[in-house]
Formats: C-alpha cells, sequence, structure tokens
C-alpha cells in the first residue's frame, strides 16, 4: 500500500517489499518516464526507525518523486537499484558504510567513505568513538 | 652525514677554525633558505589558496619557491588542509620519501588542532604534528597568502640560524605531541626513519 | 612467443594533477587502461554528522567548506532548504544580492577550473593569467563578506550584509576590464595544435549514459541535453533575468571546456542585468539567529558552477538539523570514470578527470 507522506510533500511511504517493482514500473512506463535518480540516503529515527529515501526525476517529462521506507533500525536490507541508474551504485554504498543497510544483489558492496577496516556505521544516532570530541553547549 | 657531523668539531680547534666554519654555515645556510623547493600536497581548501600564493599576484618564485610533484625532490612539504585517519598514513609515508633536510610547514587551523573539524568529528586527525614534526604552524582558516608568505619567510629565518652538524636541534623536531597508543607506554620521540603506520596506530587522543 | 601482463598502477590520493585526495586502482595493459576503480573518503570530514549538533545558522559556516571553490552555492542550497522548511522569503534585495554573488563565484570557479584544467593538460601560462583574474574578485568578495575563499555570507533570510554602491560601481568595473579579455584565454586554447589533439574526441559522453549516471550541470549540457536548474526551477531571481543556456552536442573534453567558456559569457551578462534592475531596501530580515524550524522535509537543489547542488534537510522542531543530506555533483561524476577511462592512454585520464570539474571535498563531505 502506498501511501502520500505527511511530513515531506514530493515523498511516497512505500512498503519494503515493493520497493524494487515500483522502480522498475517508474523506470519503465512510457509516461512517467523516470530516468534519473538524484540521490538515495537515510535518515536515523531511535528508537525503532531508520527511513530511507530515495528521489527521482524525469527530465523529459520534468517532474519529481520520493521513494520512503521506513524500516527496522536492527536489521535494514533492501533490494539493489544499481541496474536501473548506475548512480545508485555508490550511494548505496555510502548508505551501507554510513547507516549498516545492506543491499542485496548489489555488485560491489564494501565501505566508501570509511577506511576498510573501520568497525561501526557513524551516521547513526548511537554511534560513539573516541575521536569525537563533543561540542560544549 | 656522519663526516659533516663530526667535522666541525675538530676544524673549530685550530685558530681561524671558527671564523672558517661561521663562514661555511652562513653559506650553506643562505643556499639552503634560498631555494626551497616545496610539494605541492594541497588536500583541501587550503590548497587553493597554495595555489594563489604560487600564483600571479603572490608570487612564491621570488622566494625561490618552486613546486615539485614528487616527495624526492622537495625539501619542504605545506601540509595545506585537514588530514583525515584515512590519509594519515599516506602523509607519513610521503615524510619519510622526502630527502635531508626537510622541513614541514603546517598551514592552516586544520593541520594546527583540528580547525573547524575539532569538535563532533570522527574521522579528523586533529593536528598533523601527531605524525611528523612541524616547524612553522601558519594560522587561519584558510589563511591569507601574505600569512603564509609570512610563514615560509620566518621558516628561511629559522634555517639561518642553523648550525651544521646540529640541524636536527630544531625545535619542532622536538616538540612532538607525545603518541598515547591506548594499552601502551607513552612515547615521546618519532621513531627514527618512521615507520608505516595503519589506521588503528594513529594516536587519536589528546 | 613474450606474453605480456597487466599490471596495477596506483594513482594515488597524492598526485599532482591538483583536483584533490582522489585515488584510482587502474588496471594497464601497457599504456592503455583496462579498468578503474576510483576510491574516495580521503577526505571524509564527517559534516553532515557536524552538521546535526549545531544550530540552523552555526551550520552555514560548516558548508563552506563542502565545496570551497563555491563557497557561496553550498551555504545558499542549506539556506533555501532551511527557508522552504520555515516558509521565510528573503526580500528582493537579498534575493539579486544572493544572484549576484552565486555568478560572482560561478566566474571566479570557472577560471579556477580553467587554470587547473591546462595545468593538468600541461600549460603552465593560462594558470597565471586566470589566476590574476580570479585575484579581482577576490577582492570583490572580500569587499562584501570580509574573506577570501569562506564567505559565510548567505544566511537564513537573506545576506551577512548589504552591498554597497561602491561594489556595485566596482563590479561593474571589473566586468568591464575582464570580459574583452574572455577571448584571449580561448585564443591561448583554441588555435593550439597539441590542446586540439589532446581534447577532441576524447572522452565522450553520450546522453544515455548521462542520463543513466545522474551528470548534471555544463558536463551534460555538452552532451545535448539542455538541463539546467535556474531555468527548470527558478531559484532567486532568475525568473526576471534574461540568459541563455550554452548547449554543446559533441560531449567530449572540448564540449565541456567550450560550455564552460560559454558560461563565463552568459554570466556577465547575468552580471550586468543585476546591476540595472536591483531594487533597494533591506538586504535580510532581522530574524533571531537560534531560530526554530518547524518540523518537516524537503530537498532543494540549485546550480553550481559543477552541476546539481541538492541539501536534504530533516527537521524534528528543535534549533538543530535533524539530518542534513547534500546531494553534490562531483561524487555522481567520479562514478563516471569507472565507466569511461577504459580503453585510454594514460594522459588522456588527466584530460578526461580534469573536464569533469570534480572537487573532492564535495564528494566525501
Amino acid at each position: 500500500m502506498i501511501v502520500e507522506d505527511l511530513s515531506n510533500a514530493d515523498c511516497l511511504v512505500v512498503p519494503k517489499e515493493i520497493y524494487r517493482q515500483v522502480a522498475e514500473f517508474l523506470k519503465a512506463d512510457a509516461e512517467l518516464d523516470f530516468d534519473y535518480l538524484e540521490f538515495q540516503t537515510c535518515a536515523d529515527h531511535p528508537p525503532e526507525n531508520l527511513n530511507f529515501v530515495a528521489y527521482l526525476r524525469s527530465l523529459g517529462k520534468g517532474h519529481r518523486v520520493g521513494l520512503k521506507i521506513v524500516m527496522d533500525r536492527r536489521h535494514p536490507a533492501l533490494p539493489t537499484l544499481a541496474d536501473l541508474w548506475a548512480n545508485a551504485d555508490w550511494n548505496e554504498r555510502e548508505v551501507f558504510d554510513l547507516f549498516g543497510v545492506v543491499f542485496h544483489n548489489h555488485p560491489d558492496l564494501r565501505r566508501l567513505m570509511m577506511p576498510e577496516d573501520w568497525i561501526g556505521h557513524p551516521l547513526r544516532k548511537d554511534y560513539l568513538h573516541p575521536n569525537v570530541v563533543k561540542r560544549p553547549d | 652525514m656522519g663526516i659533516i657531523d663530526g667535522l666541525p668539531a675538530h676544524i673549530e680547534k685550530f685558530p681561524g677554525g671558527g671564523l672558517l666554519m661561521t663562514g661555511v654555515n652562513y653559506i650553506l645556510n643562505e643556499a639552503k633558505a634560498s631555494s626551497m623547493w616545496y610539494m605541492l600536497f594541497g588536500l583541501a581548501c587550503c590548497a587553493i589558496e597554495l595555489m594563489a600564493t604560487g600564483a600571479s599576484r603572490y608570487d612564491f618564485d621570488r622566494l625561490g619557491m618552486i613546486f615539485r610533484a614528487t616527495p624526492r625532490q622537495t625539501d619542504l612539504m605545506i601540509v595545506a588542509g585537514t588530514l583525515t585517519l584515512k590519509m594519515a598514513p599516506r602523509v607519513k609515508l610521503l615524510y619519510d620519501q622526502m630527502p635531508e633536510p626537510k622541513y614541514v610547514i603546517a598551514m592552516g587551523g586544520c593541520t594546527i588542532h583540528g580547525g573547524p573539524f575539532y569538535h563532533d568529528s570522527y574521522s579528523v586527525l586533529k593536528g598533523v604534528d601527531k605524525i611528523i614534526p612541524v616547524d612553522i604552524h601558519v594560522a587561519g582558516c584558510p589563511p591569507r597568502p601574505e600569512a603564509l608568505m609570512n610563514g615560509c619567510i620566518q621558516l628561511q629565518n629559522l634555517i639561518r640560524t642553523e648550525r651544521l652538524g646540529h640541524e636536527r636541534d630544531r625545535p619542532g623536531l622536538r616538540i612532538i605531541t607525545p603518541r598515547q597508543i591506548p594499552g601502551q607506554p607513552p612515547v615521546n620521540s618519532l621513531a627514527p626513519g618512521g615507520a608505516l603506520i595503519r589506521p588503528n596506530e594513529i594516536p587519536i587522543l589528546g | 612467443m613474450l606474453t605480456t601482463e597487466e599490471f596495477e598502477l596506483n594513482m594515488g590520493p597524492q598526485h599532482p594533477s591538483t583536483h584533490g585526495v582522489l585515488r584510482m586502482v587502474l588496471k594497464m595493459d601497457g599504456e592503455r587502461v583496462v579498468a578503474c576503480d576510483p576510491i574516495v573518503g580521503y577526505l571524509h570530514r564527517s559534516i553532515e554528522k557536524m552538521a546535526e549538533n549545531r544550530t540552523f545558522s552555526q551550520v552555514i559556516p560548516v558548508t563552506d567548506r563542502l565545496d570551497y571553490c563555491t563557497s557561496m552555492t553550498s551555504n545558499y542550497v542549506y539556506v533555501l532548504a532551511v527557508e522552504a522548511l520555515a516558509d521565510i522569503t528573503p526580500p528582493a534585495r537579498g534575493e539579486y544580492i544572493r544572484v549576484i554573488m552565486t555568478e560572482l563565484n560561478r566566474i571566479a570557479s570557472h577560471l579556477l577550473w580553467y587554470g587547473t584544467f591546462c595545468l593538468e593538460i600541461g600549460a603552465t601560462t593560462p594558470f597565471l593569467y586566470a589566476f590574476a583574474d580570479r585575484e579581482k574578485i577576490l577582492d570583490l568578495f572580500e569587499m562584501a563578506s570580509g574573506a577570501r575563499l569562506l564567505y559565510n555570507f548567505i544566511r537564513i533570510g537573506g545576506v551577512g550584509r548589504d552591498l554597497s554602491q561602491a561594489f556595485l560601481d566596482r563590479m561593474m568595473e571589473f566586468l568591464d576590464g575582464w570580459e574583452p579579455r574572455v577571448p584571449m584565454y580561448e585564443k591561448l586554447l583554441d588555435e593550439n595544435p597539441i590542446f586540439y589533439n589532446r581534447t577532441k574526441g576524447v572522452g565522450y559522453l553520450s546522453q544515455e549514459k548521462a542520463k543513466f549516471y545522474g551528470v548534471s550541470g555544463p558536463n551534460i549540457r555538452a552532451s545535448g541535453i539542455p538541463m539546467d536548474v535556474r531555468r527548470d526551477k527558478p531559484f532567486a531571481a532568475y525568473e526576471d533575468l534574461e540568459f541563455d543556456i550554452p548547449v554543446f552536442d559533441e560531449g567530449d573534453v572540448f564540449a565541456r571546456y567550450r560550455a564552460r567558456m560559454e558560461e563565463l559569457r552568459q554570466s556577465a551578462r547575468i552580471l550586468r542585468q543585476c546591476f540595472e534592475k536591483i531594487p533597494g531596501g533591506p538586504a535580510t530580515l532581522p530574524l533571531n539567529y537560534r531560530i526554530k524550524i518547524p518540523e518537516g522535509e524537503t530537498y532543494q537543489h540549485i546550480e553550481s558552477p559543477r552541476g546539481d547542488i541538492g541539501c536534504y534537510l530533516v527537521s524534528k522542531g528543535g534549533d538543530m538539523p535533524w539530518r542534513c543530506k547534500f546531494r553534490t555533483p562531483s561524487f555522481v561524476h567520479i562514478q563516471i570514470f569507472r565507466d569511461l577511462l577504459p580503453g585510454v592512454l594514460i594522459p588522456d585520464i588527466m584530460a578526461i578527470c580534469a573536464s569533469f570539474d570534480i572537487v573532492l571535498p564535495e564528494t566525501d563531505r
């Protein structure tokens, strides 16, 4: 069931199970013609939710939509979009690196920003690291 | 360098030897100071100001400084920009690849003690003097080209005060932030020759 | 028989082509590249994490460091997102000042690109010429905001300070003196057979590949698609201004170079119109600096000299952003190297990489 997102005028909240089908449909349909992926990212809402968002745009028709998926924080996993839009490759690698979302069937899922042997996913809200000096308020 | 280290002491024993050593010192120091070749080591925003200082309006060439691409041909490393934990082993490797005598200028706030990235940043090495010895710190974010030129002129003055055989007595080489690797005794001098350090060996505390 | 093997060449994080700290692991067969794997992250300064722990106004100097060659546009995209969430409309004079600053920054950034592009191809003279003119623009910026490189000038509700008439006069003086020099920049390179051979036909980017990868800015305009945020979704005062969008069809390095040079002329045209049309009145709304933004999410994007930069902002009603993500053009353009570089010789790598105008702090944030 796809519903409109209340907090974001451009977004549709999509259930995780049909995310891949929705994306394929949006790309293939001639009227909608979403041929441009702008970005993919996550926003962490502890204690339960991790919201994943992907924005698509049509260069020919000029419209734009965002797909939002609300996931469980503990084991986030999603199908990949790397074969539909090529820049999904690095977008998803970055989301994996910084948030820990695992993408199925991704061609090359490894860390992008942090060194290869880094432990932890930095942009989560509960991330602690000895190198961080907290800013005094 | 072993012969040159011991020779001045012998020469100074003879009458007129002190005068000779002073003269030789002066010539060598002037030669070193007037043609420092620096390595293009721009990492971030300070790199643009470094390029602007080397360009038409503020010209580095009038101090004799030309940029070289490879560390093997340089005397000076101007570390311009933020140093992250992922980049730090490469900086150490590049510093070790420079031939002696070598000098380091830390340009900008990020290389001095973290700069604007001191708070809340998990991946920035807060200060380049945790891994290499620094001679001159130039403050600013980014420092104006005039400030960087002043830093280079101060470095030239520092070189002119060196004595042959005692070059390693520079203040920058003695003052290194002590390395604190958790679980091991504190170290307060740089290992000679340096070792290629891994990201989890970089001293990040303090 | 002699056999040959492929070897791996590491174009390491420090290399003399001064894009920044980009590392590319190239599999070579002799002089030809077989495969290329760009590795980024050497300048990951956790700007997005820092933005979550600062008030909305305190994030603006942090966004300066995001793309330091065009610090005004980085500020602007974040401020636009904040104003969209909070429904703040800056006064008309503020909008015109923002346009002036964005276009001046576009000229400064393209001059910087021109200098480093020629330096990487091997010519040192254009670098010195371009930086001499760039210094005059930096003088103008210093007059307006107080800094040469990282301005923190575009604030929520307007700009940091109003522009004086002396600034506008000096800006016209600069344009009158500089615009006749642009043909000289082109003449230094266009009629040079070495430059022509190194850039014509090299690094061809087709339209389908450009859309598939999400390329934006002068790179996609040089491949024939007229995509420009100033036209598609006008921000600031661009609706009232007249300008053309240069589009070329060839899609090679030469076309991207031509697209940027034409943009210089269009920017000068916009600046002249701004000088005539700028209204009086206040430049900023007087807002509390610890402003509370209502709850919501938004994505706003503008046209930076490199492409389409966007800011996705999530706010939970407090005075600090909850999540602030920057969609930067260089992040997308580096992925294209995996596709464009196989099959070229080593010197072409420099030409192709430089023609996309990537900066690493934008990529790594």
